[in-house]
Parts: C-alpha cells; sequence; structure tokens
C-alpha cells in the first residue's frame, strides 16, 4: 500500500518525502484547494520545485484541487488544472464534476483522482467516474467501515485511496454546509471549514467559551484544555442530554486496521493535515512508514504512541469499525 | 415562476404522510411535487405501500412528480433501491447523489438539492447528461445562481425558499446516538420528532435540527422577500420544504406573492403566523451566514 502525505508548505514536503512518504499532495495558496489557510500551500514555482525535489527521490506529488469552483471564475480553477499539469503533477485531486470533465478533455492522458470531497460512497458511482472521465482512483468517504470497503473494492476496478489518520470529518465530505450556516464560510466554497477568523474564545470564573460565528461551540472548566472549535465536534444542548452530539474531539487513528485494509485490497493510505507542522508531517509519516514496512515483513506492527498529534489527545477508529451499527 | 414541494424529510407516520400528499394535491396551488424518502433507507419500506396513492393522486391533480433519490447511498440495499427508482417510468426522478446517474444519464431527470452545483460548467455537465431540472445547493449564493441559471437557460433553475435548510448528511445516525441506540436497531426513534429534533447551544441559543442522519437549521429559510431579485436572476422555481405546520397555506402564501396578490412584508407576517417560534434566514442567498436573515 502506498502512503500518501500532506504538505501544506515546501519544507512539510520535503519532511514528508525523507520520512518515508511515496506520495505528497498538496495545492495551490489560493481558494482551488479544500485547506485554504493564510500561510499555507504552494506558489507554482514551489509546486515546480517540491515536484522536482520529489521525482529525484522516487516520490510522486499529488495536487488538490478540491474544492467547487465559484461561478463565473471556473478559469481560475482550470488555470490551476492547466498549471499542475504543465509542473509535472502525477495526479490531480479533483472533486468538481465540471472540473473532471475539463481534465478529462483538456488532458486526457493526466491521472485523476476524485477526492473525497465527492463522497463517492460506493461502487456505482465509482464507477460512473470511472467510465465517464477516466479515473484512476478514488478517495473514500470517512463514512465506510472495513467490511463496506471490501465490499467496494471487491466490485471496482478503481484504486481506493482510504484516510488512515488525523482531523475526522463526522458528516459526509463535500456535503457540509454546517460551516457557512454559522460563518459564511465553507469547506466546498472557500475551502475551509470552522474558520479560525469566525472564531472567539471568552474567559469566565467559569471557563473558558469557545464561540464560532457567535454560536458557543464549546466550554470547558478551567482545568480542561479548550480546544478548537470545530462546529460538529461542539458540545451542544437537546431535550436528552448535553454533550458532544455530532462526535467526540477525536482525531483518526487506523494504525491497528493496516492489516485488515491490505487484505481488502486498499491501494492507497492517506494521512490528513495539510495545515500541520513539520514536527507533526515527520513524526506521523515515520510512524505509518515503519508500520507498513512491517506489515510487509509479516509481522505486527508495533504501535507506537502518536497522541500527541491527535485532536483533545484521543483517537478513534471512526467508521471503520461501526461500534455505532 | 413554479412553485415546487420537496420531499418530506421527517419520519411521520405513514397514514399522516399519505394524507400530507393527499391534501397537498386537493389544496395546494403547487405545479412540482417530490415524493420519496431520500433522508433514510431504513425508513422508506414505511411509505412504499402509500407511494403509489401519492403519486396517482398527485398526477390527476395536475401536479408534475419527482421521485426523489436517496442522499447518502453506500449500502447493498441502498444501491438496489436506487436501481429499481432509476428503472421506474412513474414520474421523474429527482437525483439526489450521483449514484444515480450510472442508470439515469441520457434519459430526462431532475437534480435536487444534495448534488453539487456551484458553478455554470457543473450545470451544463448534467444537462447535457439529461437534467431538465436543477435544485441548487443551498448554500449557493444568488450571484452564483443568476450566472447558473443564465448558463442553462433550457433546465428549470430552482432555489430552497422555505423550510429547515438541510446542512449535512452523515453515516451515523444522531436520533439513535442520542437515544443510546445502535443505528441497525434504532426502533425509528426519530418518528418521536415529526418536526426535527432541537439542537441548542449550551446557551440554549437555538441553533440546528437533528434528523436522523442529518443535521439541518433551526432557522427556517424564507425567501418571500427575494421574489423580485429570485425573478430577476432566471431562477425558474422556488421550492417549500415540508415542515409541521400548515403547507398548503404557505404554498398559498408564496403564491399570492408570486402572482401579485399583496406585499412581501404582510406574506411574511403571515408565514411567521403560519410556521411559529422559529425564526427565518435568508442570508446564503447574500454570501452572508446561512442563518442571518435581512428583508429584502
Amino acid at each position: 500500500m502506498e502512503l500518501i502525505c500532506p504538505a501544506g508548505t515546501p519544507a512539510a514536503l520535503r519532511s514528508a518525502i525523507e520520512a518515508g512518504a511515496d506520495a505528497v499532495y498538496c495545492g495551490f495558496n489560493d481558494e482551488t484547494n479544500a485547506r485554504n489557510f493564510p500561510g499555507l500551500n504552494f506558489s507554482r514555482d514551489e509546486l515546480r520545485k517540491g515536484i522536482a525535489f520529489a521525482h529525484d527521490r522516487g516520490a510522486r506529488i499529488l495536487v488538490a484541487i478540491n474544492t467547487f469552483p465559484r461561478a463565473s471564475a471556473t478559469a481560475l480553477w482550470q488555470r490551476a488544472v492547466d498549471d499542475a499539469v504543465e509542473a509535472g503533477a502525477d495526479a490531480l485531486i479533483v472533486a468538481d464534476i465540471g472540473l473532471m470533465d475539463y481534465v478529462a478533455r483538456r488532458h486526457p492522458n493526466q491521472r485523476l483522482h476524485v477526492s473525497v470531497q465527492a463522497a463517492a460512497a460506493n461502487p456505482d458511482v465509482i464507477a460512473f467516474y470511472v467510465e465517464t472521465f477516466r479515473a484512476r482512483r478514488v478517495v473514500l468517504p470517512r463514512v465506510l467501515s472495513v467490511v463496506e470497503i471490501a465490499e467496494i473494492i471487491r466490485e471496482t476496478t478503481c484504486e481506493t485511496e482510504v484516510f488512515v489518520f488525523g482531523g475526522l470529518c463526522v458528516m459526509a465530505e463535500g456535503r457540509c454546509s454546517l460551516s457557512s450556516y454559522a460563518t459564511g464560510k465553507s469547506p466546498n466554497m472557500q475551502g475551509v471549514c470552522s474558520p479560525a477568523s469566525h472564531v472567539a474564545y471568552e474567559e469566565t470564573a467559569q471557563g473558558t467559551t469557545s464561540r464560532l460565528g457567535g454560536f458557543t461551540i464549546n466550554r470547558f472548566a478551567p482545568q480542561e484544555a479548550a480546544g478548537y472549535p470545530t462546529l460538529c465536534k461542539g458540545r451542544f444542548s437537546t431535550a436528552l442530554g448535553d454533550g458532544y452530539i455530532f462526535e467526540d474531539p477525536v482525531s483518526l487513528d487506523a494504525t491497528t486496521l493496516l492489516r485488515g485494509l491490505q487484505s481488502a485490497g486498499v491501494a492507497a493510505l492517506k494521512i490528513e493535515g495539510r495545515q500541520r507542522g513539520r514536527a507533526y508531517i515527520e513524526s506521523v509519516v515515520r510512524h505509518f512508514r515503519r508500520a507498513l514496512d512491517t506489515l510487509e515483513d509479516g509481522s505486527e506492527a508495533d504501535i507506537v504512541s502518536l497522541k500527541p498529534f491527535t485532536e483533545g489527545q484521543a483517537s478513534t477508529l471512526g467508521a471503520y469499525r461501526k461500534t455505532w451499527r | 415562476m413554479q412553485l415546487s414541494l420537496g420531499p418530506v424529510l421527517y419520519n411521520w407516520a405513514p397514514e399522516r404522510w399519505r394524507d400530507f400528499y393527499f391534501r397537498i394535491a386537493d389544496e395546494a396551488p403547487v405545479d412540482v411535487v417530490s415524493v420519496g424518502e431520500v433522508v433514510c433507507s431504513k425508513r422508506a419500506p414505511f411509505f412504499a405501500e402509500h407511494l403509489p396513492d401519492v403519486i396517482e393522486r398527485l398526477q390527476q391533480a395536475g401536479k408534475q412528480v419527482l421521485l426523489g433519490s436517496l442522499i447518502l447511498v453506500s449500502l447493498r440495499r441502498e444501491r438496489r433501491q436506487i436501481e429499481e427508482l432509476c428503472a421506474s417510468d412513474n414520474g421523474l426522478v429527482e437525483v439526489n447523489d450521483l449514484t444515480c446517474l450510472r442508470s439515469i444519464r441520457g434519459r430526462p431527470h431532475a437534480i435536487g438539492p444534495y448534488v453539487n452545483i456551484y458553478n455554470e460548467t457543473s450545470a451544463a455537465f448534467h444537462v447535457q447528461q439529461g437534467a431538465t431540472r436543477i435544485c441548487l445547493p443551498p448554500e449557493l449564493p444568488l450571484s452564483s445562481a443568476a450566472v447558473i441559471a443564465a448558463a442553462v437557460p433550457q433546465a428549470v433553475v430552482e432555489m430552497f425558499a422555505f423550510g429547515r435548510v438541510p446542512l449535512a448528511i452523515a453515516g451515523r445516525c444522531y436520533h439513535a446516538r442520542l437515544h443510546k441506540l445502535s443505528k441497525d436497531n434504532c426502533r425509528f426513534v426519530c418518528e418521536k420528532d415529526p418536526d426535527g429534533l432541537a439542537l441548542k447551544t449550551l446557551d440554549q441559543q437555538d441553533f440546528l435540527t437533528i434528523n436522523g442522519v442529518q443535521s439541518l437549521s433551526h432557522a427556517c429559510t424564507n425567501l418571500i422577500g427575494d421574489i423580485a431579485a429570485l425573478r430577476e436572476a432566471g431562477i425558474g422555481s422556488l421550492r417549500l420544504s415540508p415542515q409541521d405546520c400548515d403547507m398548503v397555506a404557505v404554498a398559498r402564501t408564496f403564491r399570492d406573492v408570486l402572482d401579485g396578490r399583496g406585499s412581501a412584508e404582510e406574506a411574511s407576517g403571515r408565514l411567521a403566523e403560519l410556521y411559529p417560534g422559529v425564526a427565518f434566514a435568508n442570508g446564503f442567498l447574500r454570501g452572508q451566514p446561512g442563518f442571518s436573515f435581512a428583508h429584502a
């Protein structure tokens, strides 16, 4: 299985490759990618250099152009596609159907991956992308169990890539407007979720209250660590009780499921976190490189704790083991 | 401009569901009605028994019937439901997940608000595949909707104009989770909340609504004051999404404004009486936070 690692900066790209990434995914520093954060992502020149660095070391670069183009501004996204192809990107990761159509027509030989933002969750829709746009790989949404992933792989000719570590979308990816409901900014349109520009913390004697777009997302006791107010991971109130109604503030860590994913026939494992620093990239990539290598050897992977890098220092197997089903 | 009624999103008792559509057929001044269980595949068998009668009654009343597809399709059972839906000739299929496209492309169909169409090239692609109606994603601003409507004049472009706005879909069922049940043994607890389960902030501020695997806004979309701007933008249809209130009266209120009877301001006041205690929202239309509301 290939190890696909995130990079938000040229330094992170180099770290990921040196730590053992088979491929690195990154995006341009504008609204064409789903991690459109200030100070993050690549200029055209940085991408060209990053691709050269990767290719010299036998690694590949996948370029994420995975937001949904703004009406009347689709040329910006099409230019991102053209520039990534020209720079020598090994694959483009795309979510918008109009943009996939553009890639398939304009750059028929360019390798196309269906972004997780397209939420392709079954063999029929994957077949649609393969037949219509010659998609070569699909990044599966994080709503599926390992058993369901194995079933999909049995019925498709398309390579599959799954997330194994990092921040976890609770809702089907690319189909969530919670962030724009509270802030006006959404993953699909602006490439941001629960943006920092709309976050506020208020300190009182009772503790810290975190808000997003004016809505209270969580409240922490004085000794409790105040986490970032990602909307779907907040504490809320209902007639049936208060708490983390959608999901606890945890990160995905599928280290213990690698063998099952391999048996299922997964082609590539993906680490989330283009917004994370070099320390995260280095440690997480090294961890999974070692785990994959031991898996290839036939010995069991030694499970090193990745706790310092998980959200709220807690991890989950997410939907891969559907304890809630 | 057309008025359309979206599918009932909540788990209503089957007889109530049937009677609701019978009354819509007999009394509501809507042109198009989308029917079918789109939120949860487990609920679908309850309505299946009444669906043929409902479709027949609506068609006899001169309504165009759309058959809504499931929003999130992953299980084998769900894929089979999609296959059967796409094979049916009872009405125009409303595609809520691209899974439908493999079997329906090349034949006329509608695109529902759960398909990501944010720009004119995606809209043109879908029209090329056979889409004759497109209900745009609710978070889309009017500026984008206008560009899309101009790009696909052959299709009816619709906007979500009344009702709690669908914001997210998940694999996990939040009704089951809240009732400490598993999804497979959920006992259909979502039926206890025919207008959804209120989710408030810890400060007891109204925020969201839980409907099984779906999350909606607390606030109710209300574009009745924006009708002139919507017309100007080339929008051909307004979608009313059923809430637990008198939807016939809601439809009449919209129809009155569309036909130039009475002011939008009075009509908005009337909607507040018909669906009391729920704030209005139209922020998405202006590219503002979705919960916000501004009078035109």
